[in-house]
């Protein structure tokens, strides 16, 4: 029993940062309806800025966590002004195209600056409580906390709010949203701020509960985070948010009972067999074509 | 009528989709507190000039609203301009909630009161919606969306409204129901662009009609006078 309680921590800590960067794939894809595959990157690039503001600036966990999630949030919009915009009215390919050139260009920009892996050192003191065979450590504790409570707010900012009605109407038709006064462009850009920020705020908590980075951690977190929206229900904002949970789970539950490198096979056999059960995920629903 | 009265003034209006000229040069007016409705077979190119004033297509000529140019603005300013557009079909968000719908509408206001009685209007207008906010605007019928879409347009404060089809896959019952409701709107100072396939209808409600045939405006007159001429009968009215 303790055993599994202590997995159970163990999966909430990682699956809360699937989600996390899950929430970016799916927001943007429920507005655009593209696959930014730069998002991975911009994950990375989060757990980067993270180490400048701690080892040069030496600065502490709260300016470090909300300036890394800022720089990553303008980084997000600009690509989007930048690069997926001309391509607005493009074939959907061309921009996912762009997109993993995006995500090739932030990859190789990172190592041309930093060759090495670097260690990130402990932003905070990290207690670990015992409580009968479990122990809980304050990092895990934060972690899960602060990824969830990031997760209320959006869910807040989604369903009560009028920037997230306008987000939730560009969803549905874009070509409409205009005539209600409401400049698509600037929701656009919220929505790859708000989407790109909570991959950075990723970054930041990933870096902190696994210390050491390299320009390449996006692409496998990524992927994974992509799937995580995929079998979610791509575009659905809790959708993203549960199959992040039942990744970590899955990944984590594996390596407890199984060889650890069986891992990835055998979450990915699972989330597959589900996509055959649900193939438009858990919480999506299949769009009717607009003609 | 004076110029201090003209509203809306569309001339040499061109619109092309991916190369082919939808409208060559059509030109016309409206007055404020008029209804004036354009009316043509299905392709005359009726909602060409509706996407056009509102910002939704490039397009050449002139689009002035109360002496204001409305070229090269987006279509978000147009509507801060004042211009309402019902569009085709409608546009509900079927994901929205009919609440949502409206407010949605009201996005550039930022007078709460006045919103908050703009809303309790489109209530009394159509009681239907008010029973219906909390449901999803995909959910209602499409006289009720059409409804919805008009209490949009009245949401947005605009004085310019545009109406595009408003009858289109209605019941007869339904389809007067709200050819009453846009005349009385007008009569509460709305100004109202009426395109229409129902001639016959929309010719009794406006004061003046401009007739489109395949891009060019080939008639206009009042909609008394439309509404008599033989050509107007057998094309429009049958017979």
């Amino acid at each position: 029993m303790a055993y599994f309680f202590q997995q159970l921590l163990n999966a909430l800590q990682l699956g809360s940062i699937y989600a996390l960067i899950a929430l970016g794939y799916t927001m943007v894809y429920g507005i655009l309806t593209m696959i930014n595959f730069a998002h991975g990157d911009l994950f990375m690039v989060g757990a980067f800025f993270c180490f400048l503001l701690a080892v040069y600036l030496k600065l502490s966990f709260v300016p470090t966590l909300l300036l890394s999630m800022l720089g990553v949030a303008c980084l997000g919009v600009i690509i989007e002004r930048l690069a997926y915009k001309p391509l607005r009215t493009a074939p959907r390919v061309s921009a996912i195209i762009t997109a993993l050139g995006v995500g090739l260009f932030l990859e190789n920009f990172t190592l041309a600056l930093s060759p090495y892996p670097k260690h990130i050192p402990p932003l905070l003191t990290n207690v670990t409580w015992t409580v009968g065979a479990v122990s809980i450590s304050s990092l895990q504790v934060l972690v899960i906390v602060l990824s969830l409570g990031l997760m209320l707010i959006l869910d807040f900012v989604v369903w009560r709010t009028k920037a997230g009605m306008a987000m939730r109407a560009i969803s549905w038709d874009k070509t409409i949203v205009p005539l209600m006064g409401v400049s698509v462009n600037k929701i656009i850009s919220l929505t790859f701020a708000i989407g790109t920020g909570l991959g950075g705020a990723a970054g930041v908590l990933y870096s902190l509960a696994y210390p050491v980075i390299d320009p390449y951690m996006g692409i496998m977190v990524g992927w994974k985070a992509f799937i995580c929206a995929v079998v979610g229900g791509i575009g659905n904002v809790r959708g993203a948010m549960i199959g992040g949970f039942i990744l970590g789970a899955v990944e984590i539950l594996v390596a407890a009972f199984f060889p650890s490198t069986y891992r990835d096979f055998v979450a990915f056999t699972l989330l597959l067999g589900l996509l055959i059960l649900r193939p438009y995920g858990i919480l999506g629903r299949p769009q009717p074509q607009k003609v | 009528m004076t110029a201090s009265d003209l509203l809306l003034t569309v001339s040499g209006l061109c619109v092309s989709y991916e190369g082919i000229e939808a409208l060559h040069g059509v030109s016309f007016e409206v007055a404020k507190g008029e209804i004036v409705t354009l009316i043509g077979a299905n392709g005359a190119g009726k909602s060409s000039i509706l996407r056009a004033v509102s910002g939704l297509v490039p397009y050449a000529g002139a689009v002035v609203y109360t002496g204001k140019d409305l070229k090269n603005l987006p279509a978000d300013r147009i509507v801060a301009a004042g211009i309402a557009h019902v569009p085709e079909g409608r546009g509900i968000f079927g994901n929205l909630t009919v609440g949502e719908n409206l407010k949605l509408a009201a996005w550039q206001r930022r007078d709460k009161s006045a919103v908050a009685r703009d809303l309790d209007r489109v209530f009394d207008l159509f009681p239907r919606l008010r029973e219906r906010t909390k449901q999803l605007g995909g959910m209602l019928s499409g006289g009720e969306q059409q409804m919805l879409a008009v209490g949009r347009a009245l949401m947005s404060d605009a004085e310019l409204l545009l109406l595009d089809e408003p009858s289109m896959g209605l019941s007869p019952v339904l389809v007067r129901e709200i050819f009453k409701i846009i005349s009385e709107i007008n009569r509460e100072g709305k100004t109202v662009l009426l395109v229409e396939q129902n001639a016959h209808l929309a010719l009794q409600i406006a004061r003046r009609a401009y007739v489109l045939e395949t891009g060019r405006i080939v008639l206009s007159g009042t909609g008394r006078e439309l509404a008599g001429n033989p050509r107007i009968r057998e094309a429009y009215l049958g017979g």
